[in-house]
């Protein structure tokens, strides 16, 4: 013990350390054994595995290793009683929300000491960032459940959900995924992180006391082969996953064509962009915020420093001063700003970064403060001389690892920050408000943080663009995740059948003058790069015409068409509108000709109405196009959060084979309307209403490259597309369950956005079913711009 | 502990004023009230080593009687307070001796008289100066004011700057007004009041400290006390950073000031650790750093007789001020 004197002299903080002791005594309670937990009972501890304290290799509490069954055992108790959860009305499930919320605010300080103990986070954080706010998304949450008839009356709730969350922010994530779920009427089936399992059980009691009907949550815990089985388990409606990029891909891929809902939280890499005109010493504390947060182990970290030549020696310097005050040290101590790292295995990850860092030539920098002896910590690192193309660079290193690099002008941070395949989170630094507000929508990211950094509230939408997955938590675009437009449950089993007639091989051809239709490209009418045509018939088996026989090179083509055309992104919502009716107003006055020839097609009888419900569907979007307006958060903080609807980017549409103009309508102009660019391919069965629309759109001011129309075979080009790297979306539309699998399956290297028919079809003419919001959500995607400000 | 202390601080000669770089200070209001909401959670001083801090607390004091009706009895009093802070069983106890206050802070008229009550004892009079709170008596009047002071005794001279050369962004004035002040004072220091309250901004806090110090401020100080909003955490991590980076470019140490409204010993130790986070050990001293409190004082000494006896104190069983 230091003399006061003594420490007069040093200054130092001395110890503070948070006493454990009610954590350890609730563990005791359990006799440090515990079971799942499944439609409201506890199972004996069985096939057990340790959960330790990282920062002291500590065993906490040995916990049930899940088998296949005990997942069944979940779903079928979550499958019993989501119609009774359900049934119970919003207001019901807002009072047991509410209870719970108040339950994790009752024993916050349990949960704070239990989560630090079993995850090695700093307890400043947990006590003052994670409980807080697991506590606020579901007191936000019973507010929705309140609301949700009269907010999404046309919406019911999707079922039986499986939710996997990793280890960085264990019941925060939680509730993020729990909150939400609940609030719609669906029932759960929650793994937690086999490393930090523990606020999960105790939650589990919450439930208990909350009275929550059995079955509503079910808790099972252990390592991913339990996450195996929950997400092939057939009966699981919808899968909500937060983890790796990795995972999320074998995801995509297992759950392809299962039908299953699905949303995925992914990696990052994430950008931190400081400009010349920045508060420098804010942005410092910005970036602790940023990559020093729970040991960097964050997946929207700003893990990539980009700053303005003319400040970065500047700025660095300033970093490096603040990195050597950051105290790395016990958990459970009120001054540590690092604490232990979730295990021995992400550190060896993180260090073996770092030397390849140092191998490719970066230089590595660390602050010279010791590290506690034992447990899992790492310091804070800095990496420069990294260029673009480093390893450290690109890859997610999950840990307290900084690489910085520099920037010249606001276009070239901009290229920089993107030049990523991840899209989760970015922060910008500036006093600019014009240039903060002109940057953060040029960034392809989900969230983006001006002036301030790894803010969480319920009420704003935090989610991924790219490999950073798809869907969003918080908000009202992450209730969606969990809801299903009632629309849907209309839909016909499978799409009108549409085989073609017997061929007539003698028979004259129906018009006069051959007319091989090419694609349609970049604006203009392309040739098809393999030389080949297909023939289409008519329902009377007669040869109607020919169009191009596309492949891998003409979707090349159009995709580099429609990057080309980013200026259609860009243009303002009245005049997409106007060209979206200029359209409308072009196929009306042609109005006899395409129902003639979808009739020679089709032999429908409905031709007619097609080609009016087309027409209408068009104004739909036009009307929209201006209107599809985002939203203003005001979460608690001085400032508002801006959540804007973007554009997905280039999408790639297979059609359906029945109403084939009205199905390429209808697919086609939300995306439009909302700025994306757009490469369909057409019935292939009766694709000639498709290629004549070609003279529609050259009349109608529509930019080239904004639409481009490729025709073919839908497995091929859907193939084609859905491995495409430079497309952001694919749907296919035309009732092959197999096909779609296929996309979805493919997707998943790309974690590209898919929206996919299954075998199910549509009913085109139905506005419920084929227009509206839910086409609209689907051709966009969020992204939350907080905006802090003050004087 | 002697021998591990760090020489004083070299004197701010100050330096040209660079209208530029004043002209591209840029503060975030937002994140600086955030930083400043998070270092008390990120940061716990407890026990012993919290007794230790609010030592270097009352070390760092300015103890201050600013009233109209002060007399040489009430000046009297304050000064005995400072030079025996503590409860001769307290300091016995915590194992420190010789434990005085940074300085007494003083009207123009009180010098004298805390001269008298003061004795040999080494222990600054600081005295408020230059037509202090408002400083707007004529500028003649202000500098015969340092002068006189620094005649009758007075070793530091608080300084309010005038504000009107912030709010219309005269920084040419500002920076003159203040060298004037500077080369009256003499061998006395300078504390440059920046009455912040008044400037509202934390841009013009940034950039009127950057002008004090760039003219020669010994200490740039918050507030004269008397303003609608007095010293706040933001503020002081304005003034820090500018203080810190002006080290950084020049070499030299300029030390800090909040006063007003400091009279926890909670707040006190939130300024410490604002010191020790912003600026470093060094600046934790009474060479670098004071709070200008009175009352402030009292609830140190019951904190360290809690300490002590394990028992909570209360303000009567201290000697007041």
């Amino acid at each position: 013990m230091p003399s006061i004197n003594e420490i007069r002299a040093t200054m130092d903080y001395g110890p503070s350390p948070e006493n454990a002791s009610e954590a350890r005594a609730w563990l005791d309670r359990h006799q440090r054994r515990f079971g799942l937990f499944i439609d409201n009972q506890w199972s004996e501890p069985a096939a057990l595995f340790v959960s330790r304290n990282p920062a002291d290799n500590e065993p906490l509490a040995e916990l049930t290793q899940a088998s296949a069954a005990d997942v069944d055992r979940a779903v079928a108790a979550a499958r019993r009683a989501q119609p009774g959860w359900a049934a119970l009305g919003g207001h019901g499930r807002a009072r047991a929300l509410y209870a719970l919320a108040r339950l994790i605010q009752k024993h916050a300080r349990l949960f704070a000491v239990l989560e630090t103990l079993d995850n090695g986070k700093p307890i400043r954080e947990t006590r003052d960032i994670d409980i807080p706010l697991a506590a606020r998304h579901f007191y936000h949450h019973a507010g929705w459940a309140q609301l949700l008839s009269a907010e999404f009356a046309d919406h019911r709730a999707v079922g039986v959900v499986g939710q996997i969350v990793p280890w960085n922010f264990p019941l925060l994530m939680l509730s993020w995924k729990i909150a939400p779920a609940l609030a719609c009427g669906n029932t759960v089936v929650f793994k937690p992180a086999e490393f930090t399992s523990l606020s999960a059980l105790l939650f589990a009691e919450l439930c208990q006391q909350a009275e929550l009907p059995a079955g509503v949550v079910n808790i099972v815990t252990g390592d991913g082969e339990v996450g195996e089985a929950i997400v092939a388990h057939p009966d699981i409606d919808k899968l909500a996953f937060t983890g790796s990029t990795e995972v999320g891909r074998l995801i995509r891929r297992v759950t392809a064509g299962s039908g299953k809902k699905l949303s995925l939280e992914l990696g990052g890499k994430s950008p931190f962009i400081v400009f010349e005109d920045a508060d420098l010493d804010a942005a410092v504390e910005g970036l602790v915020d940023s990559i020093w947060f729970n040991q960097g182990q964050v997946c929207c970290a700003g893990s990539r420093l980009l700053v303005q030549e003319s400040v970065e020696a500047r700025f660095l310097a300033k970093v490096r001063a603040r990195m050597a005050k950051l105290i790395v040290g016990s958990p459970l101590d009120k001054s540590t700003d690092i604490g232990a790292l979730v295990d021995p295995i992400q550190r060896q990850r993180i260090a073996s970064l770092v030397q390849t860092a140092r191998d490719e030539g970066c230089t590595v920098w660390q602050p010279s403060g010791a590290l506690p002896e034992q447990g899992c910590f790492y310091p804070p690192t800095l990496i420069t001389d990294a260029s673009t193309s480093a390893t450290v660079a690109r890859t997610e290193i999950f840990g307290p690892v900084l690489v910085a690099m520099s920037f010249r002008t606001p276009v070239e941070a901009v290229q920089l920050a993107n030049n990523t395949v991840y899209g989760l989170a970015s922060c910008v630094w500036t006093e600019s408000i014009s240039m903060a507000l002109d940057i953060a929508p040029q960034i392809k990211a989900g969230v983006v943080w001006i002036n301030t950094a790894n803010q969480f509230d319920a009420s704003c939408g935090f989610g991924g663009y790219r490999e950073s997955g798809f869907g969003r938590e918080g908000g009202r675009e992450g209730l969606l995740e969990y809801l299903t437009p009632r629309a849907e449950d209309a839909r016909p089993p499978a799409p009108v059948a549409v085989a073609a007639a017997p061929r007539v091989p003698d028979a004259p051809p129906a018009a006069g003058i051959d007319r091989t239709a090419k694609h349609y490209i970049g604006g203009r009418q392309t040739r098809p790069d393999g030389g080949y045509s297909r023939p289409v018939h008519g329902v009377d088996g007669r040869l109607l015409g020919e169009v191009a026989d596309g492949n891998r090179k003409d979707i090349r083509d159009a995709v580099e068409a429609a990057h080309k055309q980013s200026g259609w992104a860009g243009a303002s919502g009245h005049n997409r509108a106007q060209v979206l009716y200029f359209i409308a107003e072009n196929l009306a006055a042609r109005r006899a000709e395409f129902a003639a020839r979808i009739a020679a097609m089709t032999g429908s009888a409905d031709a007619e109405r097609e080609v009016d419900v087309s027409i209408e569907r068009l104004f739909t979007y036009a009307a929209w196009a201006d209107k599809y307006d985002g939203a203003v958060h005001q979460p608690p903080m001085h400032g508002i959060t801006a959540a804007l609807n973007e554009p997905i980017g280039v999408i790639g549409m297979v059609c359906p084979n029945e109403s084939p103009l009205l199905g390429l309508i209808s697919l086609a102009a939300p995306a439009l309307a909302l700025g994306n660019r757009v490469i369909a391919v057409p019935s292939c069965v009766h694709p000639l209403s498709a290629t004549d629309f070609y003279q529609v759109l050259d009349t109608s001011d529509l930019p080239g490259g904004a639409f481009n129309i490729v025709t073919g075979d839908a497995d091929e080009l859907a193939r084609v597309m859905a491995g495409h790297a430079d497309i952001d979306a694919v749907w296919r539309h035309d009732g092959s369950a197999a096909g779609c699998a296929e996309v979805e399956r493919l997707s998943a290297d790309t974690l590209k956005r898919t929206w996919v028919s299954g075998g199910r079809g549509r009913d085109w003419f139905d506005e419920e079913q084929s227009a509206g919001r839910a086409f609209l959500a689907h051709a966009s995607q969020v992204k939350n711009i907080w905006i802090p400000y003050g004087v | 502990m002697t021998s591990s202390r760090p020489p004083n601080p070299r004197r701010n000669d100050g330096c040209t004023l660079d209208l530029d770089w004043l002209g591209g200070l840029r503060v975030n209001r937002n994140a600086s009230d955030r930083r400043a909401a998070s270092l008390a959670a990120r940061r716990s001083v407890k026990k012993e080593h919290q007794a230790a801090w609010l030592i270097q607390a009352v070390r760092c004091m300015d103890l201050t009687t600013l009233g109209g009706d002060d007399t040489p009895g009430r000046v009297d009093r304050l000064c005995r307070k400072a030079l025996r802070p503590l409860r001769a069983d307290i300091a016995e106890a915590l194992g420190v001796s010789g434990v005085q206050v940074g300085a007494v802070c003083v009207y123009h008229e009180m010098i004298a008289p805390a001269l008298r009550s003061l004795g040999g004892c080494d222990l600054p009079i600081a005295a408020v100066s230059t037509g202090f709170p408002a400083g707007l008596s004529s500028f003649e009047t202000r500098l015969r004011e340092v002068e006189l002071s620094v005649a009758a005794g007075a070793r530091e001279i608080d300084i309010v700057i005038t504000r009107q050369h912030v709010l219309t962004g005269d920084w040419q004035t500002l920076y003159d007004e203040v060298r004037a002040y500077r080369q009256a004072c003499g061998e006395a220091h300078v504390k440059a009041i920046l009455a912040t309250g008044d400037l509202v901004t934390l841009e013009n806090v940034a950039r009127a400290s950057w002008a004090c110090m760039m003219a020669g401020a010994d200490f740039i100080k918050t507030s004269t006390g008397k303003e609608a909003v007095n010293a706040t955490l933001p503020v002081a991590l304005t003034m820090l950073r500018a203080i810190r980076e002006y080290a950084e470019q020049t070499g030299y140490q300029v030390g800090f000031k909040p006063a007003g409204g400091v009279s926890s010993a909670k707040a006190a130790l939130q300024y410490l650790i604002l010191m020790k986070e912003e600026l470093g050990i060094e600046w934790m001293r009474p060479q670098l750093f004071r709070i200008g409190a009175s009352s402030l004082l009292t609830d140190i000494e019951r904190q360290l007789e809690h300490f002590v006896t394990g028992q909570y104190s209360a303000a009567h069983r201290h000697a007041m001020p």
